[in-house]
């Protein structure tokens, strides 16, 4: 059944609101961009080469994530359940790797 | 609404349909086709180790010469065998019945919906499905034979072994896309799509267990989808995701750069079969539920319980896989955290499985076929689970790890339990979808044939594994122990055959009751769930008006009711 | 087939507050979040493993941090005009639409042609899946692991190219009886094109920079 649903006035008002939002993620997420390619080319020890990447990285994905895909403004449904999600991955990166380097070895020939 | 049904052709209506009540019927058949080809492999199997080295048999002389010596099974084709029985059984066979047929079919009458949310969608999980099981099936006609690395395919032998196993990868991508995609529907369906008045605490017990079983299917399933495609570029490609470095077969360094590691497979794989096992028994113990509450004439004990340990039991399954790896190493931390996981886990299905037996307290209890095969599920579900103690504890699973004893624990789970479940749904809706009665003297036969063989066939097994024998064995008579217990292993043979030629009567019944010319009843079992306040079969869009919840789903024995079950969609004067 | 009215599709659940649409595309995502969750976690797996001085940094293996840091720069605009895409029809503004959608569709392909071009150089140089780096003794799998997940990463992006093009060129016919269902739908594959960005915001550091 079509049902004809116009855009409101003020669903419209609304995005149009945002749009200087996204404009300023778009460029925050460039130059962090840059600037993790940079920190790169510092050549620092491994581990704090990791840290840094990833917690760059953190910080571009939260970005894409509550603005560009709502997240922020997003219902209580859609949040509970990447919780779940973040849970199950925690098990899925930790336990593996706690098993396998932890107190047994990592069999790689 | 019948209008635009009947403009659509056949091919519409009934191979490419949208409706979950033709879909729900195209996966039951489809899966039941699949479970009855396990079946017959592995009674082929039976034979070769109750008479280990003799000819088959009449299908001994009709196989060539890749699988069969002179009519004597071949161990490489035992081995195909052995993988593909399991592989089918599980993927094939009881997940599209327990979900893509029983689920499909009953969830949205029970919930009062019209379809599912996205029914093309449901469409396309069922092709992906059949799809998959063709890819499967085709490759036992390859040269080198079918899959035959066990249903676990562990690298590295799976990586070097023949095409059938590239075959079970493709087949396997197919089949899990089709879960997800099904997952997502049920999921979408059942918080969205529920009718007026029922909220989620009225939900029939059968409904939260495909909720929880969805979400599995959900989460559980997309890092085998990695595994799969790491396997097979580990096959066509030549990587090395699980393949050690320095690895000789045959004698020959294998092509392989190495630096992989077969211990990331079993990860990645039992990250998925662990929840996949609750997504076996799960759907098995909601139709039971159903069966339990409508035939004891009085609402479940502990509803609420049982679905709080519902859900705590799908979280926790995420945790505890590595207690099928208790053996490859692991240190005694990790062992530690594994098992507390383990045993923290059963508490739930206890609980769930007691507030059933409870529920039978004081109950008026009747005894049609569906309440035989439910009550049945619950000592067989007990013993499947409790044999499971000692495998989930490492020091014990250290005698009993890939041993009879574990096949006999899971068999017990899933074939006197969760198929028994599932022929207490068949019989217990069969009056809904087709409009007519089971027979009963040849329900009962069926039934009482099937309990006493399922049990022939796994209590030996029981036995066989505490004394030692190892399974996926071409002969355990080579070894003392398996020769010794020889009895065992016959008496299972000859339970299997016995177990196959007692579903003749079922298969009769099924097809012979469809055409009785006496309809059944609009609510032949005077249950009180919502798919019953709708005709048989349901039209096209299930209910003619939306119907409303004024109660809860066991309403049965209602002090000062009229009569002995209060319909959920029916508003009791009070 | 039918003219059954499943509801929920354009007006969000009471419940939920969503359309049934959006709940479907974010449990699909939270399936994609688990399956490169389980991509990464082999990766750490296999890394930490791996033999002292047999797994290569994205340089020493030969990738291009220049041409990675533009692919990243391409997928961060397609999201921009994905983005963009989606307000102009909120906005009402059907014409604009087209236009952010078109290049989201044409950064996506510039994406896969500068991926294509990664690729075959890599062949140039003998470099395959099966290659071992360091190559010499003891090599460990990291050409294996690098062509995979691009590859997986590659043929997500082509899928949702395919999506888009299809909402662009078929799918705006709905725009004029059902503008908000319309709306919805961009907005949802707005949701699976930014998820592909998020995944390659963490996999080009990891792959390239580390």
């Amino acid at each position: 059944m079509s049902e004809t649903v116009a855009i409101s006035e003020s669903e419209a008002a609304r995005v149009r609101s945002h749009l200087r939002v996204y404009v300023m993620v778009f460029v925050a997420l460039a130059v962090l961009t840059i600037i993790t390619v940079a920190i790169s080319y510092l050549r620092l020890p491994t581990p704090l080469a990791i840290t840094l990447a990833m917690v760059v990285a953190t910080v571009k994905a939260s970005l894409v994530a509550g603005y560009f895909m709502h997240l922020l403004s997003e219902e209580k449904v859609i949040l509970w359940l990447l919780v779940l999600c973040a849970a199950f991955l925690v098990f899925l990166f930790a336990l593996p790797f706690w098993t396998e380097t932890g107190n047994g070895p990592l069999w790689v020939g | 609404m019948s209008e635009s049904h009947a403009k659509l052709g056949f091919l519409r209506s009934y191979v490419f349909s949208t409706d979950h009540k033709v879909i729900g019927i195209q996966y039951g058949i489809t899966a039941l086709l699949f479970l009855f080809f396990g079946l017959c492999l592995m009674m082929m199997m039976r034979w070769q180790l109750a008479y280990p080295g003799e000819a088959i048999p009449i299908i001994g002389g009709l196989l060539g010469e890749t699988l069969v010596d002179d009519g004597a099974m071949l161990p490489s084709f035992y081995n195909s065998l052995g993988a593909m029985h399991g592989t089918i059984m599980v993927f094939m066979g009881i997940v599209p019945l327990a979900v893509g047929a029983f689920g499909n079919y009953i969830v949205p009458l029970q919930i009062g919906a019209p379809d599912m949310a996205f029914p093309r969608l449901n469409m396309a999980s069922y092709q992906a499905f059949v799809i998959g099981g063709l890819v499967m099936l085709s490759s036992f006609f390859l040269p080198g034979g079918a899959a035959s690395s066990g249903w676990t395919s562990y690298a590295p032998l799976s990586v070097t072994a023949t095409t059938g196993q590239t075959f079970w990868l493709i087949g396997m991508i197919f089949l899990i896309a089709s879960s997800l995609l099904g997952a997502i529907n049920f999921i979408v369906t059942i918080i969205h799509l529920r009718a007026e008045g029922l909220t989620f605490f009225r939900l029939p017990f059968f409904i939260w267990s495909q909720l929880v079983t969805a979400f599995l299917l959900l989460l559980a399933f997309p890092p085998l989808q990695v595994a799969a495609i790491f396997q097979l570029m580990d096959r066509l490609a030549d990587t090395s995701f699980f393949m050690p470095t320095g690895l000789v077969s045959g004698g020959d360094p294998v092509a392989a750069v190495g630096g992989g590691s077969p211990l990331l497979w079993q990860h990645l794989f039992w990250f998925l079969a662990h929840p996949e096992v609750y997504v076996l028994i799960l759907p098995g113990m909601g139709i039971v539920a159903e069966v339990i509450a409508n035939n004891s004439r009085k609402p479940l004990w502990g509803y609420r319980p049982m679905v709080y340990s519902l859900l705590f039991l799908g979280f926790m399954s995420f945790c505890v896989w590595a207690h099928h790896m208790y053996m490859t190493g692991m240190g005694t931390t990790m062992s530690t955290f594994f098992q507390i996981t383990t045993m923290i886990i059963s508490i739930p299905s206890v609980i769930i499985l007691t507030c059933l037996v409870i529920s039978l307290w004081g109950a008026s209890i009747r005894f049609p076929v569906p309440m035989l095969f439910a009550l049945a599920f619950l000592p067989m579900f007990g013993i499947g689970g409790l044999t499971g103690l000692p495998l989930g504890l490492a020091a014990p699973d250290a005698h009993f790890h890939d041993t009879y004893y574990v096949i006999g624990h899971f068999h017990y789970v899933v074939a006197p339990g969760t198929i028994f479940a599932m022929f207490a749904g068949i019989y217990h809706w069969y009056p809904k979808v087709t409009g007519r009665q089971m027979n009963v003297p040849l329900g009962k036969l069926h039934f009482w044939l099937s309990f006493v063989f399922m049990n022939g066939i796994f209590m030996p097994m029981m036995f066989e594994g505490m004394a030692g024998v190892s399974r996926r064995l071409f002969d355990p008579t080579v070894y003392e122990i398996g020769a010794a217990v020889h009895g065992l292993t016959t008496m299972s043979s000859w339970s299997a055959w016995l177990l196959a030629l007692s579903q003749i009567p079922f298969i009769i019944n099924f097809f012979m009751s469809m055409r009785k010319k006496e309809r059944a009843e609009e609510n032949p079992w005077q249950a009180t769930t919502l798919e019953w306040a709708t005709s048989t079969p349901p039209p096209h869009g299930n209910f003619v008006e939306p119907p409303v919840v004024y109660s809860g789903p066991y309403e049965y024995s209602v002090p000062g009711a009229s009569s002995d079950f209060s319909p959920q969609f029916i508003k009791q004067e009070s | 087939m039918s003219e059954i009215v499943i509801p929920y599709r354009t007006e969000p659940h009471p419940l939920t507050g969503v359309t049934s649409g959006k709940l479907g595309i974010w449990l699909f995502l939270a399936s994609e979040v688990m399956l490169f969750g389980a991509l990464f976690s082999s990766y750490v797996l296999l890394r930490v493993g791996a033999a002292e001085g047999t797994w290569p940094t994205g340089v020493e293996a030969g990738l291009n941090v220049p041409i990675g840091t533009f692919n990243t720069l391409v997928l961060i605009t397609s999201s921009i005009t994905m983005v963009m895409s989606w307000a102009s029809l909120k906005m009402g503004n059907p014409g604009a639409f087209k236009r952010y959608m078109g290049a989201t569709i044409a950064l996506g392909m510039l994406f896969l042609v500068v991926k294509g071009f990664e690729y075959s150089g890599k062949f140039h140089h003998g470099i395959f899946p099966a290659t071992g780096w360091p190559g010499a003794s003891d090599p460990s799998t990291f050409y294996g692991f690098y062509f995979t997940i691009t590859g997986l990463h590659a043929l997500h992006v082509f899928l949702g190219i395919l999506v888009n093009i299809w909402l662009l060129v078929w799918g705006l016919a709905l725009y004029k009886t059902e503008p908000e269902r319309f709306a919805g739908r961009i907005e949802i594959s707005g949701l699976y094109w930014h998820f592909v960005d998020l995944v390659w915001i963490f996999l080009f550091p990891l792959l390239y920079l580390l």
